[in-house]
């Protein structure tokens, strides 16, 4: 807490000595390395694009970090105009109604033109409140996707312009890689919560929770306990004990791409953003992008998948010229060309149609092959109440629950359904603490 | 002690020369030892916008929470673990250099360095040692047929803690213990030699019964310093996983309040916490204070 004040006046310190002319808004994010160069350098073109505004941006270490340090700020009223918050934390920003200045109502008092239809429908619908309006604006979206070496392909004898298209498929692929010597295992994962049960839930059709996935309210209920995932789940386990599949760590599975990478492991499955790192990394091999693969004998045609990243959020407290300036910045950012050059550079999801038809015209698609699978993924059929995102309160503590007992099947501690169970029970804990405190 | 007492001539001299300490520590320790005690019995809202007054509830919870009751389990387990080794290693060095005679010093600061790594740094380091796609340490395991896994193995993720943590503690407990060394009379030693005992002997007849004091001393210092001062290698090594088998109760302060934002169960933790603290406090000024021989 001492750290987060101490960060708090020193980046009122930074503002206070910086030139008096432009308004300052201070926008707080959570990219590092080369993605936080990026954002930066979009911050950049908009203080150079006009001069009566100055955004800031601090980085303030993990999205959950991020979120803390924002409402620690927030409680010593030191907060910043702008903070970014994952996907996970969208349910307890919707759930500090005071805290939060909807980006609908700024745009619209502001009298910037905001149009919701103008974003990618799946992005609108996971961050807009019951009514349709949209309570922070969407910026770094992605969706899961498979990525596969395709030297390796060769080496095992497989065909490297055809990915596996089914799980059933990906257990074949992987008995023929690891038996062949073409690699030690056939695939790892990054984030088992998000990827191996969340998406997996919503491409199959299957929900993860009551409420139509907690987007109807607080008194929800979890439901990832069905047949579906105890299947996967027990198939995860099985292939990792027959050296198929390896284990990438808790949370992000930050091992996952370290194995990719290594050619350790010939698939792996990761964030759609992901996608700069491993052309940067794939420096001895050709890698591949397709979809995500599901069960064929549980869906003929698999659903769309769902969103992670992070949106926008604008706090309250801050005086009318700072949240003209924030009204600006986010017209700028919602630009087609901002948006493209951010997605394109990055591998998020252009979050507006004008970005994705931007991108066709340049033929930033036809010349980067892959680059267009997680868009037509998620754009794919149309969204189901089980396939429209997932929204929980507790979410982050929720994840880990999952990963834990994720952690205990593959120790051999539990079984799939004992393990699941489990997760659903401490996760329905969790909710019913969230309920009681807002 | 009490021959050394002084008498101010001015009634508030002396208080005014405490002021500034106590005032450092009114506002840095008691206050929010305070904040913490009264939100442990409210349940708020992560912006603080709702507080409702909630008594005995989170404690009651915690009481019935089995993940919390294991996490005392494994703080005991990890402090034990680390004290033991530590303090084992440690005086295993002292009495080498002990017996050291021009190279005693370099010996010295050497063994010293360790101190001064950041416990995060030091919990990077190990962690890149034992990673088990990359480390070097899994890859002469694999050798005897250990297949080291500490993002799976609960066994495996505390053993790489315990390491890590005494490895930063050793120099500590080195130090003392060869202060303690020095200061045992060299008349016994030579005494003891002249009669025919040999050095082993030596050792466990005359120095260790009379380095008693330090290593109570020590004993306590450094179960302090595993229940609270590793939580940076925690973060950095295991991140209290897997499946929480390295989340000691100070980890699990930090995931529950500060990952978690649950405050009100967090601040009951660290209130538990503190008497634990308390406690250990007592029993080192009690009864090592006035033996004890820096």
């Amino acid at each position: 807490m001492f750290k987060k004040l101490s960060m708090a006046a020193f980046a009122v310190a930074l503002s206070a000595t910086s030139s008096l002319a432009a308004t300052e808004v201070t926008w707080w994010h959570a990219m590092g390395g080369e993605l936080g160069k990026k954002l930066e350098e979009v911050a950049q073109k908009f203080n150079e694009s006009q001069s009566d505004y100055k955004v800031v941006p601090v980085y303030k270490g993990s999205y959950p970090e991020t979120l803390t340090a924002a409402i620690a700020a927030f409680r010593a009223n030191q907060q910043p105009a702008i903070v970014q918050v994952f996907e996970v934390g969208t349910g307890t920003m919707m759930a500090a109604k005071g805290a939060v200045y909807p980006v609908y109502k700024l745009m619209a008092d502001q009298g910037e033109s905001f149009d919701p239809k103008s974003f990618l429908a799946p992005v609108t619908g996971y961050y807009s409140d019951t009514e349709g309006n949209i309570l922070s604006l969407p910026f770094n979206s992605s969706t899961p996707i498979m990525y596969y070496n395709k030297d390796v392909f060769k080496k095992a004898g497989l065909d490297p312009e055809v990915a596996p298209k089914t799980w059933k498929e990906v257990e074949e692929f992987s008995k023929k890689i690891v038996s062949s010597g073409a690699a030690k295992c056939g695939f790892t994962s990054a984030w088992i919560t998000w990827i191996q049960t969340e998406n997996l839930s919503a491409l199959h059709d299957k929900p993860f929770g009551t409420l139509e996935n907690g987007f109807g309210g607080f008194d929800t209920k979890f439901e990832f306990n069905g047949p579906l995932q105890v299947k996967h789940w027990a198939n995860l386990k099985k292939w990792q004990d027959e050296g198929l599949f390896k284990y990438g760590g808790p949370v992000g599975g930050d091992q996952a791409a370290t194995m990719f990478y290594s050619q350790e492991c010939a698939i792996t499955m990761n964030s759609s953003a992901g996608r700069a790192g491993v052309i940067n990394n794939a420096k001895d091999f050709t890698p591949g992008f397709a979809p995500l693969p599901y069960y064929e004998d549980e869906i003929s045609e698999p659903k769309n998948s769902i969103i992670g990243g992070a949106t926008l959020w604008v706090l309250n407290g801050k005086d009318d010229a700072t949240y003209k300036g924030v009204s600006k910045f986010f017209a700028y950012l919602s630009k087609p060309e901002v948006q493209a050059d951010w997605h394109q550079a990055t591998g998020y999801l252009p979050i507006t149609n004008a970005a994705y038809e931007l991108g066709r015209s340049q033929g930033y698609y036809e010349k980067n092959p892959g680059s267009d699978v997680s868009i037509k993924q998620i754009m794919r059929g149309t969204p189901t109440p089980n396939s429209k995102g997932v929204r929980f309160g507790n979410f982050a503590q929720v994840r880990t629950v999952v990963d834990e007992e994720f952690q205990a099947l593959l120790a051999g501690k539990k079984d799939a359904k004992q393990a699941l169970d489990s997760a659903v029970k401490r996760g329905d804990e969790l909710l019913r603490e969230f309920q009681a405190a807002n | 002690m009490d021959t050394k007492r002084t008498t101010f001539q001015n009634r508030w001299l002396p208080y005014v020369l405490l002021a500034p300490q106590l005032a450092i520590t009114l506002i840095f320790f008691i206050w929010p030892a305070g904040q913490a005690v009264k939100s442990s019995f409210e349940r708020e809202d992560p912006f603080g916008f709702s507080t409702v007054f909630v008594g005995f509830t989170h404690y009651a919870r915690l009481m019935q929470d089995p993940a919390y009751l294991d996490s005392f389990i494994r703080t005991a387990v990890f402090a034990v673990a680390v004290t033991v080794v530590s303090m084992a290693l440690g005086l295993l060095f002292a009495v080498a250099v002990d017996r050291l005679m021009w190279s005693a010093r370099l010996y010295t600061t050497l063994l010293v360095w360790p101190y001064a790594v950041a416990p995060v740094v030091a919990g990077v380091l190990w962690f890149f040692l034992f990673n088990s796609t990359t480390g070097i340490i899994p890859y002469y395991l694999s050798f005897f047929g250990v297949r080291w896994d500490h993002t799976l193995n609960g066994m495996h993720a505390m053993i790489l803690i315990i390491i890590a943590a005494a490895w930063k503690q050793i120099s500590y407990n080195f130090l003392f213990f060869l202060a303690g060394l020095q200061s045992v009379p060299n008349t016994l030693m030579e005494a003891a030699a002249i009669d025919g005992s040999g050095p082993v002997k030596r050792f466990f007849d005359i120095s260790l019964p009379l380095l008693s004091p330090t290593t109570f001393f020590l004993f306590i210092v450094n179960v302090n310093y595993t229940m609270f001062d590793t939580f940076s290698i925690i973060d950095a090594t295991t991140e209290g996983g897997p499946a929480q088998s390295t989340n000691i109760l100070v980890y699990k302060v930090y995931q529950d309040g500060y990952l978690g934002l649950n405050l009100g169960s967090s601040s009951a933790q660290s209130v538990l916490l503190m008497l634990i603290v308390i406690v250990l406090t007592v029993v080192q000024f009690r009864f090592v204070e006035r033996r004890v021989q820096y």
